[in-house]
């Protein structure tokens, strides 16, 4: 029990040490160096297959990295077997023993570790899921999301230096889910614990995280607070998986100290130097959806303003708190525009000519150049994903419903 | 109201949609009438006949198998006195080659339905070698194991030599011959239906055992096998109802010597040889009561019957 030690009121420091894991014919980690403080809230975002689970599973030891060390409160574990480890995992599909009661499946781990008074603690983990209520029932006769609340009780009953939650949100629908990031978030600081949290729901991290890693092919493309990934991106990937953005290429033309100007199509387009990754060349920018303004006459030019149009609306989609404008620029491509519903309904109708413009100090520079066909990549893609995700697990549960 | 849809609007429509029910139920009664007849003929009839049969009489002066209906219910009694050591032998003998079979049985299933998840072509042929015993008959393997167990084989032979069996003593004819035989012959009805609900066990489990600080023996333990519990009970007793009342193995033709003897050899002898069929009869429905009983208290106390 070389870890037993570690079994702590308060969460420890999680250290991934060049890790690489490589499975029979393709490489899941490429190369991972990762630090996270005790007590944080932190996520690993990113789409399915770019090893963010593989390496959540490393943590667990239920893989075996190929090199590399994993270190839990300074301690070496990558040799330790997990049940050994001081950690434990909400798993994506709960995992609950279908066999045992719900209080039996939250006693599981204290009781395996022999400590006192095993059966008042479980309850008082119901308790803070406020499930205590169901503890003799059998996993198969809750809901998904109580059935969600048993896993999360499960693990945090013993109050592991680390825990896991691999994507434990995916299969509830999206009002419950929201309830329960909160939970989750006020069940964090509550007992003070490390999470480290898988998801692929940009959302969802960037509500819940103190610090979210955006992983992208087995490796890390930028970590940050949710409001620094959000408003300075530094890759394609990361502007385009986290929210939207759009996005334009061009070489550079002027550089003023400032800012850099770039000539986009024909068109003059500033960007902070400070916000830029690279001050030379050709190099893609990028501005958020929510960050432009629509004009439906020509703005006065104005320094510190960058404009783009005429261009004309080819849609217009309303969702309630905003309206979403796709305006097309001759030889520049498709804008996204987000414009908040200060009036009933959206301001300008399909068809209509509009100009855009923005803040030359909203726009980012970024270190790599985004590919010519997917100038602005759809985010559908993780979307989907998730949808995806979701209709399976809802079919397991169903499909163990009935067994 | 499916009907309904096609018979035009109004009264058309009432008069269709009305039989629909009446129609199902004779649908159902009249897929059901095959099953329904074939157990009233073969099952429910013989049973009362076997019953009937066990309290007929003797008739003063009659001869050998002579006998006419009778409400004797001495015949128990007379079963139970001369036959208690045979019925209790058959229940010994049974659940030792259940326990047997279920030791050597377990494994066997857990390699096939869970080590050998990977490898496809190694699971598709283990199962085979499991059932391919049972394309040679079962008499015909069991022959083969008195000759393979026989004095003069090489293992008796062996045994011999290294002093582990006496001299005077033969492996052939004892309960161990018998109860290797009754293992033996039932090992694949303990494997498939273990391997069958081991097959289904979600890998996951035991991951999330393995996370919760069990070790692989608790997992084994708490998780794995409490989960296989359906396929265990299926399996003990697909082997034990089966073995209590074999009379194969424990024949003299076969592995076992008169001292041996179980229900089965009984029942097999007072029918065909001395043709005491009240006896027989009795002896039959004692048995099947016995095993009744037996299998409610097991069902019941492996708590199995939700999972089943």
């Amino acid at each position: 029990m070389a870890a037993a030690g570690a079994f702590a009121e308060a969460g420890a420091d999680l250290e991934l040490v060049g890790i690489h894991k490589r499975f029979p014919g393709f490489t899941a980690i490429e190369s991972l160096d990762l630090t996270i403080p005790a007590g944080s809230f932190f996520a690993l975002l990113g789409p399915s297959g770019c090893g963010k689970t593989t390496t959540l599973r490393l943590v667990a030891g239920l893989e075996q990295p190929t090199s590399g060390r994993i270190l839990i409160g300074g301690e070496d574990v990558t040799d330790v077997k997990p049940y050994r480890r001081p950690v434990n995992t909400v798993f994506q599909s709960y995992a609950l023993f279908p066999h045992m009661t719900v209080l039996e499946n939250v006693a599981f781990g204290l009781r395996r570790r022999r400590i006192q008074h095993a059966v008042e603690k479980a309850h008082e983990a119901l308790r803070l899921v406020e499930l205590d209520h169901l503890a003799q029932r059998k996993p198969a006769q809750l809901s998904g999301g109580q059935q969600q609340r048993v896993a999360l009780a499960r693990a945090v009953v013993n109050r592991p230096a680390l825990l896991l939650l691999d994507e434990p949100l995916g299969a509830l629908d999206l009002k419950l889910r929201r309830q329960m990031q909160l939970e989750l978030k006020s069940i964090q600081s509550e007992v003070g614990l490390t999470f480290l949290h898988v998801t692929h729901d940009q959302e969802e991290a960037m509500t819940m995280a103190d610090t979210v890693a955006v992983m992208n092919r087995g490796q890390i493309e930028q970590m940050g607070s949710p409001e620094e990934l959000y408003e300075l991106p530094r890759t394609v990937f990361v502007a385009n998986f986290l929210g939207q953005s759009n996005l334009f290429t061009g070489q550079i033309a002027s550089d003023s100290g400032e800012a850099v100007v770039v000539d986009v199509a024909g068109v003059r387009v500033a960007v902070p130097k400070a916000r830029a990754q690279r001050h030379t060349g050709r190099i893609t920018i990028g501005v958020r959806p929510e960050k432009l303004l629509l004009h439906s006459s020509a703005p006065e030019p104005q320094a510190g303003v960058n404009v783009l149009g005429p261009g004309r609306v080819t849609d217009v989609s309303f969702s309630g708190v905003s309206t979403q404008y796709t305006v097309a620029i001759p030889g520049i491509g498709d804008l996204v525009v987000f414009a908040q519903n200060m009036v009933f309904g959206p301001v300008v109708h399909e068809g209509a000519e509009v100009w855009a413009s923005w803040h030359v100090e909203h726009g980012f520079g970024l270190a790599d150049e985004a590919p010519e066909a997917g100038r602005f990549a759809d985010d559908t893609s993780t979307g989907s994903l998730a949808r995806q995700t979701k209709e399976e697990l809802l079919g397991e549960l169903e499909e163990h419903g009935e067994r | 109201m499916a009907f309904a849809a096609f018979g035009g609007p109004g009264a058309a429509a009432a008069a269709t949609a009305e039989p629909a029910p009446l129609r199902k139920g004779w649908i159902a009664i009249g897929l059901l009438a095959p099953g329904l007849a074939y157990l009233l003929l073969f099952f429910l009839a013989p049973l009362v006949s076997l019953l009937l049969t066990s309290l007929q009489v003797a008739p003063e002066g009659a001869g050998k198998g002579e006998y006419v209906p009778g409400l004797e219910w001495g015949n128990y009694a007379q079963v139970i006195a001369a036959y208690w050591p045979h019925i209790l032998r058959s229940l010994g003998y049974a659940l030792i080659a259940t326990v047997l079979a279920l030791v050597i049985g377990y494994p066997i299933a857990y390699f096939i339905g869970v080590t050998a998840r990977r490898w496809p072509l190694v699971q598709a042929l283990s199962l085979t070698l499991v059932i391919a015993p049972f394309f040679i008959s079962f008499l015909l393997r069991t022959l083969a194991w008195k000759q393979l167990l026989g004095d003069n084989s090489w293992i008796a032979q062996t045994l011999h030599g290294l002093g582990w069996l006496p001299a005077s003593e033969n492996i052939v004819g004892t309960p161990f011959s018998v109860v290797f035989g009754l293992t033996y012959n039932f090992i694949p009805f303990m494997v498939l239906p273990i391997y069958a609900s081991l097959e289904r066990l979600d890998r996951r489990y035991l991951e999330a055992g393995n996370d919760l600080y069990a070790g692989p023996s608790t997992t084994f333990w708490r998780v794995t096998l409490p989960l296989s519990m359906p396929g265990v009970v299926s399996g003990t007793l697909l082997t034990f109802i089966p073995a209590s009342g074999d009379y194969i193995n424990a024949s003299q033709i076969y592995l076992g010597s008169p001292q041996t003897a179980m229900v089965g050899n009984v029942i097999d002898r007072t029918f065909l040889e001395s043709q005491q069929y009240p006896v027989a009869a009795a002896l039959s429905a004692l048995l099947m009561g016995i095993i009744l009983v037996i299998v409610a208290i097991y069902v019941r106390r492996s708590g199995t019957e939700e999972l089943l």
